[in-house]
């Protein structure tokens, strides 16, 4: 249980705030184990003393004045925890709120119902990278997500790197974040959106400074023309067909705005916000029917013809 | 007086209080006794409906990847879930408890506004009726008992769903207002002569605070549901970011609402608690005053930590740490509360019956889901686990714990009362024990699910996730819990058709609820007391006056001071009608009207006027009504004058 495989756990941080979250957990933990069992005792002995009593021979009652001097002493001890507890949780908040660093990188996010637009900003207006369900990071270093929501409260959750932030309709605010350690790190909507909220996943791949730039430069790119006729008869059916009205592939016509930017769509480790891994027959299924993997999303089935399937999922494939 | 005279008068007194038979005659009881018992079988009703729910969540969560409820009913089913337990359940349980109760603790012979209590029980079995209507059709509200906008918004829910659960709120609210409003009544006017307010039962002291929360945090959320139906039917734009409107505008109105909400559902549990270790330790209440102030003290806070629901939407820093410290200081009271417990049964004559084990577990489990609140409170930790199973777990912990444990110790204690059948002490037992290890397997798991990332509300997770085996432990500790809570409905079954009859106070309690029959005659007292201590039954002298002067053929009650609840005068209080019942009906139509068109409430507003001008027309003692006390009002001594509580008046 909870071995290798997926990491979306509180428990093995990978980032700084993550972790210093999880040292405020542990104190907590141990305080509050501390806590439960002390005030049991009191309770089974309070239930053994009171239960002898009422046999053969009744021991005396302990005096009122003896009671209200315990129940004072229980009082004060558990004011000085909780004021332990409270000064313990703000300097934690304080030290994973206050990353503020002039080197971030700023990516945007915004959640749709049931899917996340990432975007990489840059001064440069060619140079910003739109992409889908997937966000890069380099590790030790901090990066600011700028996010907001395109239609309902979503909330944007990787637990091992961070704690979660709502993205509301109408704000957007500031999460900052650092991974101290390369990996891939599984996120979820947090908040119920509506029907498809447990199929609403993403990835973050936490890597080296020179790895992302290189993903990142990948990424500029717009994307490649077809190598062969399969590919070029699959970019046909995608203009042609109603793909393009949704989706963007960048150096195409193809330039919708209501569905995840499809430019360099091989390249992202799943389908349909981490319903299924991006293998080429799942691409085929999810192009055929949507709507069997994730009902009610917004992707209408496609009746295509068996080639003509077989060639769009060609020409999406050349698409690294 | 000779004997026959009295037995005579007797009679006549339980004529006088007697409700009409019949199935007109059954809807137009007003006798808070029966409305009481009402209240009580339908929350409970309410209460396994909302367990099968619960039931059809676990199984579809027993595995990854399930498809026995699709996204679609399982949105629907976990909504209706929170709905069905926090507004038909929890809510309405506990203040049936107060309609039956506090009555007869404070010695009256009704509760005040008998007919508006009538008035709240239909209004809230017309709105369940309307909810699980709606649910059966596919038309049960699917946006979660928060009911979020914009998701909750007619561009995102463009069917009725969301109207159903907004206007279920509205039924529901008008319910518990009205019962509010009673219970104060009741307690500030109506206490037995010599019951000043520090001899008030604490069950009803929670009884009153929890009112008087209602009153503060109700108005909340019927402001927020009536902006959402507006917004749906005629296109307000409340909530509405589009148009100005704000999605957080909700949240704010909401928590202010839902937070109390939890308090209000706990505290007369707490009540409840303290009632039942007191009978079972045979003493005094150790620390009676702490624990009224720490009643008082947590109604107070209660409306002060509403964003650590919010910690999530990224308000400011400085804010959130004052919210920090107001979740984390109202420990202090319940601590407080729970140091008093301990105290009392430390020093009691301590019997272990079944009520009692219900307490013992009310105390493992409510310490737990308190200390998981506690980490709650810390904004850092919460971003993490709020929003998933852990928080699942944690209010799990403080509502079942702190509020279901102590209404099962409540219906052990208080059913040969009601009904005059005690329950086996046998069956309680293992009741008892399945619901205990069930409960503590179903939700203990959640917590590590939460830790290891698995988020609330989702129908299913992939078989990656690796959550599935404690998902199934989960589901098969649902099923230890419904096997107890069927093994309790079939004992209670099986005493109500039994012979055995309880006495009168079979646990040897101090309050007044046990000094009448089990079950109270239609009059509650024959004689109404009066008191000469916290425990009346306990500390009344043996030549303890009765009240005398209170009419036998008609329906009149005492009414006292608030503070010293001195004789002040005699008030008559109205009979049996069926005007409620229409009321109800009347309000019902408008209601659902409603959430079609706005003129529902024009037109649909003209059968309430009618009903209620029917409900408060008075009537003559020519037509059939009671005359009122043939000499001056004022027919009682003035407080100055009176003789001190217990004396002759």
């Amino acid at each position: 249980m909870f071995g290798i495989g997926i990491n979306q756990s509180v428990l093995s941080p990978a980032g700084v705030q993550a972790s210093s979250i999880h040292a405020l957990w542990v104190l907590m933990l141990s305080v509050c184990t501390v806590v439960f069992v002390a005030v049991l005792t009191a309770l089974l002995i309070a239930v053994l003393r009171g239960n002898h009593r009422r046999s053969d021979q009744p021991s005396a009652s302990p005096a009122e004045r003896t009671l209200t001097k315990y129940v004072g002493v229980a009082v004060g001890l558990t004011v000085v925890t909780l004021i332990a507890l409270l000064v313990a949780s703000v300097w934690a908040g304080r030290s994973v709120a206050s990353l503020r660093a002039e080197s971030a990188l700023s990516i945007d996010v915004a959640g749709h119902q049931w899917w996340w637009e990432i975007q990489y900003e840059d001064a440069v207006a060619s140079r910003r990278v739109m992409s889908a369900n997937e966000i890069h990071i380099p590790t030790n270093r901090p990066v600011v997500l700028k996010v907001t929501s395109r239609d309902v409260i979503h909330s944007f959750w990787v637990p091992n790197l961070q704690g979660k932030r709502d993205l509301i309709p109408g704000y957007t605010t500031a999460l900052w974040l650092q991974a101290s350690r390369s990996g891939v790190f599984r996120g979820q909507c947090a908040e119920f959106c509506g029907m498809q909220h447990a199929h609403m996943a993403f990835d973050v791949v936490a890597e080296s400074e020179e790895e992302f730039t290189r993903w990142l430069d990948a990424m500029r790119q717009p994307g490649r023309d077809p190598p062969d006729a399969t590919a070029r008869k699959g970019r046909d059916v995608f203009m042609q067909t109603r793909c393009a009205v949704c989706h963007t592939i960048r150096g195409s016509d193809a330039a919708g705005q209501t569905a995840p930017d499809l430019t360099h769509i091989a390249s992202r480790r799943t389908l349909g916000a981490g319903s299924l891994p991006n293998t080429p027959d799942n691409l085929a299924n999810w192009i055929r029917d949507p709507q069997r993997v994730k009902p009610g999303n917004q992707m209408p089935p496609n009746l295509l013809a068996d080639d003509d399937l077989h060639a769009l999922v060609a020409y999406l494939e050349t698409l690294r | 007086m000779t004997e026959r005279d009295e037995l005579l008068n007797g009679r006549r007194l339980e004529q006088t209080w007697a409700e009409p038979k019949g199935v007109y005659g059954w809807l137009t009881h007003v006798d808070h006794k029966s409305i009481g018992r009402r209240y009580l079988v339908t929350a409970f009703v309410f209460f396994s409906l909302g367990g099968v729910l619960a039931a059809l969540m676990r199984l579809q969560l027993s595995r990854p990847d399930n498809t026995i409820l699709g996204p679609d009913l399982y949105n629907q089913v976990f909504t209706t879930h929170g709905t069905t337990m926090m507004f038909l359940f929890a809510v309405p349980v506990m203040q049936g408890l107060g309609i039956y109760f506090v009555p007869l603790m404070v010695g009256a012979r009704s509760i005040a506004f008998p007919r508006l209590v009538a008035f709240s029980y239909w209004m809230l079995l017309f709105g369940g009726i309307f909810l699980y209507v709606s649910f059966l059709v596919g038309a049960g509200p699917d946006v979660g008992w928060f009911s979020y906008p914009p998701l909750a918004e007619s561009l995102y829910t463009p069917s009725k769903r969301a109207d159903v659960w907004a206007q279920l709120i509205t039924f529901t609210e008008v319910g518990s207002l009205a019962v509010a409003v009673s219970l104060i009544t009741t307690t500030l006017k109506l206490r037995a002569p010599g019951m000043t307010l520090n001899r008030i039962p604490i069950f009803v002291w929670a009884q009153v605070v929890t009112s008087f929360m209602v009153l503060f945090a109700m108005p909340a959320v019927m402001l927020a549901s009536t902006a959402l139906i507006l917004d749906r039917l005629v296109g307000t734009h409340f909530f509405d970011v589009e148009h100005a409107g704000d999605a957080l505008l909700w949240q704010h109105l909401f928590w202010f609402f839902g937070h109390p909400e939890v308090y209000i559902i706990f505290i007369p549990a707490t009540g409840i608690v303290s009632t039942i270790i007191t009978t079972f330790s045979q003493r005094r209440m150790f620390g009676y005053l702490a624990v009224v102030l720490s009643l008082v003290s947590t109604a107070f806070m209660g409306f002060g930590l509403w964003v650590h629901h919010m910690f999530a939407t990224g308000l400011p820093q400085l804010g959130e740490s004052f919210f920090t410290a107001a979740s984390i200081i109202i420990a202090i009271p319940t601590g407080m509360q729970v140091f008093c417990w301990i105290a009392t049964m430390w020093s009691g004559r301590l019997s272990l019956r079944v009520p009692m084990l219900w307490i013992l577990g009310f105390f493992t489990i409510f310490i737990a889901g308190g200390l998981t609140g506690v980490m709650l409170a810390a904004v850092p930790l919460n971003t993490q686990v709020h929003d998933t199973f852990f928080v699942v777990a944690h209010f799990h912990y403080v509502l079942i714990g702190g509020a279901v444990f102590p209404l099962f110790a409540a219906f052990y204690y208080w059913y040969p009362k009601i009904t005059g059948r005690p329950l086996s002490e046998r069956l309680g037992a293992w009741v008892f024990g399945l619901f205990f290890v069930g409960f503590n397997l179903t939700f203990f798991p959640m917590h590590i699910l939460g830790l290891h990332g698995m988020p609330r509300r989702v129908y299913t997770y992939p078989a990656a996730m690796d959550w599935g085996t404690l998902n199934l432990l989960a589901t098969a500790g649902a099923a230890l819990m419904a096997c107890a809570v069927v093994i309790f409905v079939s004992d209670a079954i099986r005493a109500l058709a039994s012979e055995v009859a309880a006495a009168p106070n079979p646990w040897n309690a101090g309050t007044l609820e046990w000094a009448t029959s089990s079950p109270p005659p239609n009059s509650n007292f024959p004689r109404p007391p009066t008191v000469a201590g916290r425990e009346p039954i306990w500390e009344n002298p043996l030549d303890q006056p009765v009240v005398v002067g209170l009419r036998d053929d008609a329906r009149d009650v005492l009414v006292t001071h608030v503070l010293d609840a001195e004789p002040d005068h005699r008030l008559l209080f109205p009979d049996p009608s069926i005007w409620p019942f229409l009321t109800a009906i009347a309000a019902t139509v408008l209601f659902i009207w409603s959430i079609f068109t706005p003129w529902g409430v024009v037109y649909g507003a003209v059968p309430v006027f009618v009903t209620m001008v029917g409900w408060f027309w008075p009537k003559s003692p020519n037509e059939g009504g009671t005359p009122l006390w043939p000499f001056a009002h004022r027919t009682l001594p003035r407080p100055h004058e009176a003789p001190a509580a217990g004396g002759a008046i």
